[in-house]
């Protein structure tokens, strides 16, 4: 190769990769937990052992993403220090509060983890059991709220002055409090519960596809497809807000996402197209006034377009892209899960059908494309600043040698860990499938093998 | 009492808490990997899977609990450390994550694998040996700053017989406190043959391990005498250690009193641990950086240690819990209770 060897880029590089898989099973080791919780406390509530059931089967595939989860975390924990050194010294006199804070959470969250899985038929009280999960379920999104907080503070950094390149007056709260911790941590974490519902309802419709008929993967989808619509529709209005988040404070990561190049109002939505050699936007979709209405709530909001800013601070503007997946994606899930929740509800119809299942099966890895594609907008859209304004990306990195070839370690590592992963997974469910363990455990006659109406 | 000094000790007493249950962990690896081996596993696998099962997540986080903590505390670090160490950190991350992951994926997920149970067994010896260079690398002389670049120098760094030294102390520590705590879950558990094994291997191990540790003392005499003079004034700190370690040694020996053997040498490797690091101080890296260098700011400290606090008073009745469940809960040791997922 005769690229010039630069640990800036295989730095950048190889931090998203960690993050991309972390994020994978961290959005998984969020949102699984709460539905594991509703399932449970549905089986206590309705007396039903499926869902019970339901909630053993998901628990135990949890721990099977979770210990992914786990030590790719590590990994990236250990990486900020190895990749960005100079700006983990600089950026650690502000966000060390709330990372110390997020071991806390997952201390809690392991420990009851621990115990949760080991003692399914310890206790006489099946609600005893149940208390267990909740605080696996405060753990693990806590962990997403702080982690989430550094992120939000390398978009909006605040609490501290620079005094001769040294950061000092500085409050821990107040860099943890800042603009874009409120429509950050609940955007994340409401993915994080709606990806995990798609996820898991995924898995039921496929297995309704390959022909399986008892009741229990109906009850599966109906449970994730009504939590679907709660967190697809928070997706959307949180995301909504999140734009006008964009709007105050980075106006340049908004006209990035929406090639938006002259400042004006009544700004249209850009959906789509390609962007000409003199900056002209071809063959896309323009929704009229939408830009505006995402930014300010109204017509007449101003949008500060992309010529005024110095060119040399603006990020890569294929960015646009990324933007548009993940608010199809949001579209489509909503969509989905509101039409399977009608359909099921009009006593007359078949929400089971074909059409309807393969949608719902196609909306769990749709959902995580639409987590990866968020966050390559939010983290490229910030570009060239690793710390907005304050600290660049170059400024941040290690100058070490060798950081190309740990990038290849790397990719084998995650090429390994990836899939072997799913190969245990599907081990694990195809040689205890859902029939054999309720015949193992005497469900089977329970109202089962309804019938397709 | 300052606060780098408060931030230092509770960052050490994690590192310390991760010694202890991480060689716990890494030691029942490899011997549960050198009984397949032998052919003996039956008679310990059951009181390996038992114990380590529910808990090998939390070890995990102690050490996560350092490295957040001392960038927290230390920004510098990151800095000197990260720019340092991407090389063998990264081979530590590798190491580690194969580890936990193939570790679940064995005990939940797959049926038993020789593969799987042979990376558990050698990243046991492995990370304890990669880990414990970040110590060796402390003590100065193994990193350069020429031209404003930090950088680790390979050939001084394995060429030294000091650092070998560390390597081999880690690996034999790791073994005989594996087999000490063991033993006594084994005879918890009232399991007569896994009990007569494991005795046996603390017995085997505890006379190198005490070696090493004082052939390396007296090796970090020839490569940081600073340390070592400290060292020598605290004397006593070693001497109680060695106590500590004859007596747990003659109990397990004697064949009796198990549980005040292995925190006897929880005692052992604590006045060991604490005196190495309290005479390391104040530097974190000879001779670049000391505790008092680029500490973080005083209300960022404050609230670390309050944060501290608060999280104290939520894990250790948290921690309680997992023990009563599984370590001081008699039928759940010895098998009595149902352990399905
Ligand atoms: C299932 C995943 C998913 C879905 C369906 C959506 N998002 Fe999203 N979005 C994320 C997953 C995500 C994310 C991965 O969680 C991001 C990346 C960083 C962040 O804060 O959240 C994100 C970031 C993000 C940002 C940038 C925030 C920032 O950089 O500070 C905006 C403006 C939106 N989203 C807006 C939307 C809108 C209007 C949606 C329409 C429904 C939408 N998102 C659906
Ligand atoms: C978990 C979801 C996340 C994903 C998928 C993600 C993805 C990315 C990507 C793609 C980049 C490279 C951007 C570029 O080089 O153009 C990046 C950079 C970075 N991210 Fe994130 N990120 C995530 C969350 C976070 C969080 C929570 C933090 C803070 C703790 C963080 C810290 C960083 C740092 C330090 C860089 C390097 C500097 C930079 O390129 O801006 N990331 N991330
Ligand atoms: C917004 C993006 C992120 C989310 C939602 C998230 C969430 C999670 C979750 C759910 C886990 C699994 C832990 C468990 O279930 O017990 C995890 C593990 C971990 N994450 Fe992330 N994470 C994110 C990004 C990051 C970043 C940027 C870092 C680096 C500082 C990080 C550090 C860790 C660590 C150290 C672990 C392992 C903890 C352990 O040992 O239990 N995470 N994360």
């Amino acid at each position: 190769m005769f690229v010039e060897y630069d640990p800036v880029l295989y730095s950048r590089i190889l931090t998203a990769l960690t993050l991309g898989f972390h994020v994978i099973f961290a959005t998984l080791g969020v949102g699984v937990p709460l539905m594991i919780a509703i399932a449970e406390w549905m089986g206590i509530r309705r007396n039903d052992p499926h869902y019970t059931l339901m909630a053993r089967r998901w628990a135990r595939g949890f721990v099977v993403t979770v210990a992914v989860g786990v030590v790719t975390g590590t990994a990236i924990a250990l990486q900020l220090s190895l990749l960005w050194p100079n700006f983990m010294q600089a950026a650690g006199h502000t966000i060390g509060l709330p990372m110390f804070m997020e071991a806390f959470a997952f201390f809690f969250e392991a420990i009851f983890l621990g115990i949760y899985l080991y003692t399914w038929d310890r206790f006489k009280s099946k609600l005893k059991h149940f208390l267990l999960i909740i605080p696996i379920v405060i753990g693990a999104t806590a962990s997403a709220f702080f982690i989430t907080t550094v992120n939000s503070f390398m978009n909006a950094p605040q609490g501290f002055t620079i005094v001769d390149g040294i950061l000092t007056d500085v409050s821990p709260l107040a860099a943890m409090f800042n603009p874009a911790t409120p429509t950050k941590i609940a955007h994340v974490i409401v993915t994080c519960y709606l990806t995990s519902a798609f996820v898991l309802g995924a898995i039921a419709a496929f297995n309704l596809l390959k022909g399986k008929t008892h009741v229990y993967h109906k009850k599966a989808l109906h449970l994730t497809m009504v939590t679907g619509v709660i967190f697809a529709i928070g997706t959307a209005v949180i995301g909504d807000l999140s734009g006008k988040y964009l709007h105050e404070y980075q106006p340049e990561k908004l006209a990035a996402a929406e090639w938006h190049f002259e400042t004006e109002s009544e700004a249209p939505l850009i959906l789509g197209g390609i962007l000409t050699e003199d900056n002209e936007v071809r063959f896309a979709l323009e929704i009229p006034y939408a830009l505006s209405i995402l930014a300010g709530g109204s017509t007449d909001t101003v949008v500060v377009g992309l010529n005024d800013f110095p060119e040399e601070y603006l990020p890569p503007l294929w960015v646009h892209y990324m933007f548009d997946l993940m608010v199809f994606i949001g579209m489509y899930l909503a969509a989905v899960s509101t039409l399977f929740v009608f359909v099921n509800w009009k006593k007359n119809w078949n929400a089971f059908n074909r059409p309807l299942l393969w949608s719902v099966f196609a909306g769990g890895p749709l959902a995580m494309v639409a987590i990866q594609s968020g966050w390559l907008f939010a983290e490229v859209g910030r570009q060239p600043w690793i710390l907005n304004g304050v600290m660049t990306v170059a400024e941040g990195a290690t100058t070490s040698q060798h950081v190309d070839i740990m990038l290849v370690l790397f990719i084998i590592l995650y090429t390994i860990l990836g899939t072997t992963c799913v190969m245990v997974l599907r081990r694990m469910f195809k040689s205890n499938p859902v029939e054999h363990e309720l015949e193992k455990r005497g469900l089977v006659h329970l109202n089962s093998h309804v019938s397709n109406q | 009492m300052n606060y780098e000094l408060i931030g230092i000790t509770v960052l050490w007493t994690f590192l310390y808490g991760y010694l202890i249950v991480a060689s716990i962990d890494f030691g029942a690896g490899f011997f549960s990997y050198y009984t397949k081996q032998t052919k003996k596993d039956h008679l310990i696998h059951n009181i390996i899977q038992r114990y380590l099962s529910p808990v090998w997540e939390v070890t995990n986080v102690f050490l996560i609990f350092f490295i957040i903590g001392i960038v927290g505390f230390f920004p510098s670090t990151a800095y000197y450390y990260g720019s340092a160490l991407l090389v063998p950190g990264s081979i530590s991350i590798i190491l580690l994550a194969i580890r936990g992951s193939y570790y679940a994926f064995a005990t939940y997920g797959a049926k038993e694998s020789k593969l799987y149970s042979f990376l558990y067994g050698a990243t046991g010896l492995l990370i304890p040996a990669s880990l414990s260079t970040v110590l060796t690398i402390s003590e100065g002389g193994y990193v350069s700053t020429e031209s404003g670049r930090v950088q680790l120098l390979y050939g001084e760094l394995f060429g030294s017989p000091y650092s070998w030294g560390v390597v081999i102390l880690a690996i034999v520590s790791v073994l005989f406190i594996s087999a000490s705590f063991l033993t006594y879950y084994a005879s918890r558990a009232k399991d007569a043959q896994a009990l007569k094994l494991l005795r046996k291997y603390a017995l085997i191990w505890a006379f190198p391990a005490i070696s090493m540790g004082v052939i390396v003392f007296f090796l970090l005499g020839q490569r940081n005498a600073m340390h070592f003079e400290n060292m020598v004034d605290i004397w006593w700190a070693f001497g109680l250690s060695f106590v500590a370690f004859l007596w747990a040694t003659y109990l397990i020996w004697k064949g009796k009193n198990y549980g005040t053997a292995f925190i006897l040498v929880m005692i052992q490797y604590f006045t060991a641990f604490f005196g190495y690091g309290a005479a390391h101080l104040p530097y974190l890296l000879y001779p670049y950086l000391t505790i008092y260098d680029g500490f973080t700011n005083e209300t960022m400290a404050i609230s670390l240690i309050a944060a501290f606090i608060a999280g104290l008073l939520l894990l250790i009745p948290s921690l309680y819990l997992l023990m009563k469940l599984f370590l001081f809960d008699a039928d759940y040791v010895e098998g009595k209770k149902p352990k399905a997922l």
